[in-house]
């Protein structure tokens, strides 16, 4: 199978505080990621809040250039800007939220126009037809052509967002959250969408999501990151079966089941995400970790190969 | 006696097109020291409901209830300065948003003592310690430092603990959480319904919870009622509710979850969406979407009927095997 999009030890750093008052500082929000992703498969980004899955996402969709490490796009490089603009459409982007990435004052049928209008594909017959043909494979009906966002529910409009992302015909889609704003059953659709989709047009996802259950279902590879790093990478069985790293584990304690099993396991963890500012020397997880030594608070463990997954652990093996 | 009863409770808000009934023939009841969820998609009503019991349904909004009573006292003929003097005391909420809904202006260890003083809780000079024992409790470090500290200043997850403490400043005997987990990260969140949970056993105070998160009710509710479109339809203890739903949308709501799906299988959906302002049908609000609908849904609203602690409001409600009864063949 053909490798779609490559990434080697990417990372992205933003300076910060440079005003009268604070101290300068930089924020490591994406700190050294590295994945493969392949024609028709699906790498799921798991973590909380700031731990660096968007910004790896604005990287992806070339919207920000990487501090550092390589980004392969369809085997081509992404360094120089001619370069990133013949890549461009070859990967786009659906994002969380369906209330807001749609323009209120223009129609369905402008908002899928666009993309083809933009990059000069085609005359308007060709352009219409092709919106129209995308509105049929999304599940929208022909006589929604004409009407504006506002008509819709979000589960709809989360399909003219995923419609608008397919326009071009990209390989790769990056998706943010593409569902947590959703109901449930208005979500279980849009994921059926999403795989059907993923089939017919052997589309790589880049998916980006909290939830784990989500996770399960539609992904191939799962990356857990923590505070722009990635703790732990492989493929879903394993790391839903055996995750090895003590923050993989907490995640999935921590997620609500709906299996009264569930109920009994008690993983808790105190305290919060530590300040990207400000990031402790060590492991960046030490300070929450049940199992952290003296080690891990002053060396910061690197991804090692243990049972087919990357670990960042000096402790995997032991707790495993 | 229980806490909290409410008879066939509606809202109703005028608008431009005429009446619109948010909630409709809700039924409540809630014992001390309870956990109740009540669980539901947007749109359902469970909020309006819970705020209607708070009294926060201003106009145009118009609440109606037969009974509605807590601890005794009939809400409903209450003068409102009484009634300020029960909410925020005897019966607290904690709202979905910790953000928006603590006031930027003020420092967080102020706005709890707020509430201590609105009730004349604790002598005046005890206030300060109170609110630092109100920090401590849930689970704030460094209390006394953080009473100064600006919601601005804090993460979400500490902000909605926050608005806990203020909650149960005053020892409430009822606490209802709107969504109080919803804006929060996993681990966080964990920690928030734990508290909640906690706070639940030590106190003995009941805890009305509301959530779209399925999982959320299996690991925390004793007792589940399921909204849609503003009616109660289904109501059970939580075991028996994930087992063996009794009310067609509760099923399929359960059987749409990525969770219960097995491999790369699509999900079965519910098709269609929550009838709006517009489109309720007649018959029972599920009609258009159900999947074992018989003529006589399409004409007659169905009641919430059977036994105690097993209410469902279908005509032919399932059984454990998830097969519709009382189906003339």
């Amino acid at each position: 199978m053909t490798t779609l999009m490559q990434a080697r030890d990417i990372r992205r750093y933003y300076s910060v505080g440079s005003g009268l008052f604070s101290r300068k500082g930089t924020v490591k929000a994406v700190d050294g990621v590295s994945f493969t992703l392949r024609e028709g498969e699906t790498l799921a980004v798991v973590g909380e809040s700031g731990c660096g899955k968007s910004t790896l996402a604005r990287v992806a969709t070339l919207l920000e250039t990487p501090t550092e490490g390589e980004l392969h796009i369809d085997g081509h490089p992404t360094t120089d800007a001619a370069a990133r603009q013949a890549l461009r459409t070859s990967v786009q982007m659906v994002f969380q939220n369906p209330y807001g990435s749609l323009n209120p004052r223009k129609t369905v049928g402008a908002i899928l126009q666009e993309p083809l209008t933009i990059n000069g594909r085609g005359n308007a017959r060709e352009r219409e037809a092709a919106a129209r043909a995308m509105m049929e494979k999304v599940g929208l009906r022909q006589d929604q052509f004409g009407r504006y966002p506002h008509m819709f529910s979000g589960g709809q409009r989360q399909r003219i967002a995923i419609a608008r992302a397919l326009m071009l015909n990209p390989r790769v889609v990056v998706a943010d959250e593409p569902v947590s704003a959703l109901d449930v059953s208005i979500q279980a659709q849009v994921l059926n969408l999403m795989m059907d989709l993923q089939d017919e047009f052997r589309l790589a996802y880049l998916f980006i999501s909290h939830d784990l259950s989500v996770v399960r279902l539609i992904a191939r590879e799962v990356m857990v990151m923590y505070c722009g790093r990635p703790v732990e990478h492989g493929p879903k069985e394993s790391i839903f079966a055996q995750p090895r790293h003590p923050y993989t584990r907490v995640l999935l304690a921590a997620t609500p089941s709906v299996d009264p099993r569930h109920r009994k396991t008690t993983i808790t963890i105190k305290g919060e995400l530590p300040s990207p500012l400000n990031p402790p020397p060590g492991c960046a997880f030490a300070s929450r970790c049940p199992y952290a030594t003296e080690r891990c608070t002053a060396e910061r463990p690197e991804p090692r190969l243990i049972a087919g997954h990357a670990v960042a652990c000096h402790h995997a093996e032991t707790i495993g | 006696m229980a806490l909290l009863e409410i008879r066939n409770l509606a809202v109703e808000f005028a608008t431009a097109r005429g009446r619109f009934r948010a909630v409709d023939g809700v039924d409540v009841t809630i014992d001390e020291g309870e956990i109740l969820c009540v669980v539901g998609e947007s749109g359902s009503g469970k909020s309006v409901s819970m705020l209607a019991v708070m009294g926060l349904i201003a106009w145009p909004g118009r609440v109606t209830a037969d009974v509605m009573r807590f601890a005794g006292t009939d809400l409903l003929g209450l003068p409102s300065r009484q009634r300020r003097k029960l909410v925020g005391k005897d019966m607290a909420m904690v709202f979905q948003e910790p953000m928006s809904s603590l006031n930027p202006c003020y420092p967080v260890g102020w706005q709890i003592a707020e509430a201590l003083r609105a009730h004349n809780a604790v002598a005046k000079p005890k206030v300060r310690d109170r609110v630092v024992e109100l920090l401590d409790q849930v689970g704030i470090p460094a209390p006394a430092s953080r009473m100064g500290a600006f919601p601005h200043q804090l993460s979400g997850g500490m902000n909605q603990r926050v608005m806990i403490a203020m909650a149960i400043a005053c020892n409430p005997r009822l606490l209802i959480a709107d969504e109080p987990t919803t804006a929060l990260d996993v681990t966080i969140q964990k920690q928030i319904l734990d508290l909640l949970i906690s706070l639940q056993k030590q106190g003995g105070m009941a805890l009305a919870l509301i959530t779209h998160d399925m999982g959320v009710v299996a690991e925390t509710a004793q007792r589940v009622q399921v909204m849609y479109a503003g009616q109660m339809v289904e109501e059970q203890l939580t075991d028996s509710l994930f087992s063996a739903p009794r009310h067609p949308y509760t099923a399929a709501l359960l059987d749409a979850l990525p969770e219960r799906a097995m491999g790369r299988a699509r999900l079965p959906t519910i098709p269609g969406v929550v009838p709006g302002i517009d489109d309720r049908p007649s018959g029972c609000l599920f009609n258009p979407r159900c999947r074992f609908v018989q003529e006589r849904c399409l004409t007659t609203p169905p009641q919430l009927e059977g036994p105690a602690g097993a209410r469902a409001r279908c005509h032919t409600p399932l059984d454990a095997a998830g097969q519709p009864t009382g189906v003339a063949a």
